[in-house]
């Protein structure tokens, strides 16, 4: 199954480590949008239909629970699954991330067999 | 990652963080640079080529601290993206203060209770080691000496109580 996929991590090793991390996990990404802070995540998804979201929470400009709870405003992406990747790991955390309406979470640092069980998921019936 | 949640309260002796501090670096270079640190044999004199800083704030508040030389850098940048270490170029800073972050948040991650209570700054990277710093921590801190593919590493805890 193709994925679009949109990848925002203000660093971008780490956006080129989550890539990678999905290729490892035997996704077949046909396109792969990055973005540096939650508000730019939203201009790109304005103009590029995504099947996937993976987003970091500490960010400048727009952080990751902002740019979720903003994502409802875009018409293209309000159901686009959105899996969190973050070194916040505690509880809070996590609960937090779901109720702003995230579908998984990924503590750094993963491995490619974490993102998969997380990924997967979030994509059933979505490609 | 959480394997030791069961570990020591904030109010512990820092003695106590020092196995933590060492298990979430090298569970970070574990998991995201396929490499296992080992403990060097001898005392290691290091004199750092790049310097990556995180700092604590809330229930602890301090900053950690990753050393290594700047060929022992490349090496990381190098096996964290998959490139070959000629084609490593100006993402070196930017992966070496992500593992300093990975480190951070890991190792807060494993004290009871802290995970909520403790934020983490973006990494600084300082290049070169002709600098010197001045800390208002008020405690010796911890600081752990590591081996990475032969390369020594050092990985400080200063804490401001």
């Amino acid at each position: 199954m193709a994925v679009r996929v949109l990848i925002v991590d203000d660093s971008s090793v780490m956006r080129k480590i989550v890539e990678r991390s999905l290729r490892q996990a035997g996704l077949d990404l046909s396109q792969v949008f990055e973005a540096g802070n939650g508000a730019e995540a939203l201009s790109v998804l304005q103009a590029n239909p995504t099947d996937l979201i993976l987003c970091d929470i500490n960010m400048p400009v727009m952080d990751g629970l902002e740019f979720i709870k903003q994502l409802s405003t875009v018409e293209n992406a309000k159901s686009v699954p959105v899996i969190m990747i973050t070194t916040e790991g505690s509880e809070a955390h996590v609960v937090q991330a779901l109720s702003c309406g995230a579908r998984g979470y990924i503590r750094k640092p993963f491995t490619p067999d974490q993102v998969k069980t997380q990924v997967i998921p979030a994509l059933a019936g979505k490609v | 990652m959480n394997s030791s949640k069961a570990m020591p309260t904030p109010g512990a002796s820092q003695e106590t963080w020092r196995p933590l501090l060492e298990l979430a670096t090298r569970e970070v270079f574990q998991l995201m640079l396929s490499s296992e640190l080992t403990l060097p044999s001898e005392t290691v004199t290091l004199r750092p080529g790049v310097t990556s800083m995180v700092g604590l704030a809330g229930q602890l508040c301090g900053v950690i601290t990753l050393r290594c030389d700047e060929k022992a850098a490349v090496l990381m940048t190098s096996k964290m993206l998959g490139l070959p270490v000629d084609k490593v170029g100006t993402e070196m800073s930017d992966a070496l203060g992500e593992i300093c972050n990975m480190a951070a948040g890991n190792f807060k991650n494993k004290i009871s209770g802290l995970g909520d209570g403790c934020m983490l700054s973006p990494p600084t990277v300082i290049i070169g080691s002709d600098y010197s710093t001045y800390s208002l921590a008020d405690s010796p801190g911890l600081e752990v000496s590591l081996v990475f593919e032969s390369f020594p590493l050092v990985i400080s805890l200063q804490i401001h109580s």
